[in-house]
């Protein structure tokens, strides 16, 4: 199998309370892959974590090999919708050109060639007509249309996308769906953080079954079974979150300063 | 007026109100218009010690005190984010309190010394935009350039990291060397600041602008823009204030022009500001009372089986409604074509029967989704109903209409009046 991400022994903590606990396992490429669990079960953590934006205290994540830095301009990242202010002001078109934002760009002027693509990426959401909209007057179906947007004019080739089908329409999903239908048959990678057990069997052709600690990878007719659905959802194991709450009060540390198994062997 | 003086503080002014409205914009944007404040306050300590320990004339020597103590301040406000679990408020209130008191300190220490007030040292506090000299306006004006130069150049980084940090960080920006920018920039542009206005109104020219110009335009760089005009318009009619009248301060006077504008756009803007508001609720109002006797018609001529006038009193008893705005809203009808005047009183003419039978219709609809639906029981919903019948839209009719299988009658068994065509 070709692995688009490989997440090794990773444990990350917020507020120095452990939210993922020793979790590994790797990804296909060019599949529809699900991030499945309960609230609070650490799946926004584990996106977070894969595009650096919050420190392991130990373990590491890789994707296709090669850490973060070296592939960055491969992979796109949706946030949650809720987690910005759609009060900004800016316009539909303007919010999809900063995926055409790069490092090496950050101080030239947006292109031609910027907006050929995020036009092109609009009409792929279908909001090429809203493009000269205020974000603040759109619906929350619109809104992840627009962000999703922004993540296709990056032109990656691994998307990861955090509860792209809260708050949608019916309308949306099915535009979502078809679009991750799209991008799978061009051989890209969707990695999705869904909360929903009842859709999810239906969108995913593999499942990460999360809950603080990795409860099952694989293709979903392994991982979407009544056993394992049970371990995720039946609640969080007791000692493990009386043991996060203990390290968390006594600001204990996770590893020890000199430990060093998050270097990459071999 | 136009002696030397005057021109050398309006130049001044205006570049600093500017510049810093320019740079304000990002803090206001990302609500965090609190920390400017902050950052003023600390400058105090950074701008005594550099007048102790270097030439206090000098601007460039007060400038690096303020750079340091600024970026000082910065870092400690991030610093206890980060690592205690004290909320950002409390932070930003320590660092600030705690600076502005050690300030105040050495301001008392240098003022026995004697020196503080050959300098002006106080200035500082309360601003004297009557004391700039030609030096500063050249240091002003460098500053200002730098300033929006440095607006201009991070523009892209600036915008996406106050809309949007976790994406910004994901694509790999380089958010420390922006952050770093900004608060660089910000505490520069207090720096110059607070010679004018003083460090207790500098948050004034940072947000106020903004705030200003944020009720006018949806549009990041009109946003900008605005601010800068409203900001420089302040600055014009606060130094024109302050000649004109005898001994009066420049800076609290451009605070408060720019405080006027603020307040003024909170409520003559369009859509979100105060007066609009209150037109819509009036137009809303409006529609109701003209909705409201279009059904009490129809409803009328339901019951008789025929068409019907009502005079104005025989309204004023049915709908339990006052008389006020009803020979208004009833000329309006007519007006309109939705009603005639008869002898009699006044009767539906078609055009105004399609529109009573919308509303009675729109009406018995949502009763009928309130008790299908919502489960609820069938003596509640009538109020609901009330002021549904004036809200709902064509498309959200059509939903509802779709959703319940073309329904006949509502829950009291009375008809769904649809439109015969």
């Amino acid at each position: 199998m070709e692995k688009s991400i490989e997440v090794h022994n990773l444990t990350v903590s917020y507020h120095s309370k452990p939210v993922l606990w020793d979790v590994d396992f790797e990804l296909p490429k060019g599949k529809i892959i699900g991030i499945v669990g309960p609230n609070g079960s650490g799946k926004t953590t584990m996106l977070k974590t894969v595009m650096g934006l919050m420190k392991p205290d130990s373990g590491y994540t890789e994707i296709f090999g090669q850490p973060l830095d070296k592939v960055r301009e491969r992979v796109s990242y949706v946030p949650q919708r809720e987690s910005v202010d759609w009060d900004f002001p800016a316009d539909v078109m303007d919010v999809v050109l900063m995926g055409r934002y790069r490092k090496n760009n950050l101080f030239k002027r947006i292109t031609k060639e910027d907006r050929r693509i995020a036009t092109e990426a609009l009409e792929k959401v279908n909001l090429l007509e809203f493009a000269d909209r205020q974000i603040s007057q759109l619906s929350g179906g619109q809104q992840q249309r627009v962000f999703i947007a922004r993540s296709l004019a990056q032109q990656a080739d691994i998307y990861l996308m955090d509860e792209p089908f809260v708050g949608v329409d019916a309308a949306t999903e099915d535009a979502i769906l078809k679009l991750l239908r799209d991008m799978k048959n061009e051989g890209k990678t969707v990695v999705i953080v869904h909360h929903d057990l009842q859709t999810a069997n239906e969108y995913f052709d593999w499942i990460v079954l999360l809950n603080t600690r990795l409860v099952a990878a694989g293709p979903k007719e392994q991982v979407f079974t009544k056993e394992l659905l049970q371990e995720a959802y039946g609640g969080r194991l007791t000692v493990l979150s009386k043991l996060g709450d203990l390290i968390s009060d006594t600001e204990f540390p996770l590893r020890e300063p000199d430990f060093k198994e998050d270097q990459p062997q071999g | 007026m136009f002696d030397p003086v005057f021109i050398k503080v309006l130049l001044g002014t205006l570049l600093l109100a500017s510049s810093s409205a320019v740079v304000g914009a990002f803090s206001f944007l990302k609500g965090e218009s609190l920390v400017g404040d902050a950052i003023a306050h600390a400058l105090l300590p950074g701008v005594v010690l550099a007048f102790i320990l270097g030439d206090g004339r000098h601007p460039g020597y007060l400038i690096i005190g303020a750079l340091i103590a600024g970026l000082i301040a910065h870092y400690g406000i991030t610093f206890i984010e980060q690592r205690t679990k004290l909320k950002s408020d409390t932070a930003v209130s320590l660092v600030l309190s705690t600076f502005f008191g050690f300030g105040i300190l050495l301001m008392s220490y240098v003022q026995r010394t004697g020196q503080g007030q050959q300098a002006g040292l106080d200035r500082f506090l309360l601003g004297k935009a009557a004391a700039i000299t030609m030096m500063d306006l050249y240091v002003f004006t460098g500053l200002a350039l730098l300033l929006l130069l440095g607006v201009a150049l991070f523009y892209k980084g600036f915008q996406l990291m106050t809309f949007n940090e976790d994406f910004a960080a994901a694509i790999g920006l380089p958010t420390g060397l922006i952050r770093l920018s900004f608060t660089v920039l910000t505490v520069l542009a207090v720096t110059v600041g607070i010679q004018t206005v003083g460090v207790v109104l500098m948050a004034a020219l940072l947000i106020t602008p903004s705030a200003a110009a944020r009720s006018w335009t949806s549009s990041l760089p009109g946003m900008l823009l605005l601010a800068a005009l409203f900001a420089s318009a302040a600055a014009l009619g606060g130094t024109f204030i302050s000649a004109a009248l005898p001994k009066m301060p420049t800076g609290p006077w451009i605070v408060l022009v720019l405080g006027f504008f603020g307040f003024s756009s909170l409520i003559l803007a369009p859509e979100k500001g105060w007066l609009s508001r209150r037109r819509r609720a009036a137009s809303n109002r409006n529609k109701t009372q003209r909705e409201n006797l279009l059904k009490l018609l129809y409803g009328a001529e339901e019951r008789a089986g025929e068409p019907v006038a009502m005079s104005a009193g025989a309204m004023v008893d049915a709908r339990e409604q006052h008389y006020e705005g009803l020979t208004k809203t009833l000329r309006n009808l007519k007006k309109e074509f939705l009603v005639v005047e008869r002898p009699d009183g006044f009767a539906l003419t078609d055009l105004g029967r399609s529109e009573g039978r919308r509303v009675v219709r729109l009406h018995r609809l949502w009763e009928l989704y309130l008790t299908e639906r919502l489960g609820m029981a069938a003596d509640h919903i009538h109020p609901q109903a009330e002021t549904m019948e004036h809200v709902i839209t064509p498309e959200i009719e059509a939903l509802i209409v779709k959703e319940l299988g073309n329904p006949e009658v509502d829950p009291h068994q009375s008809p769904i009046p649809y439109e015969e065509d």
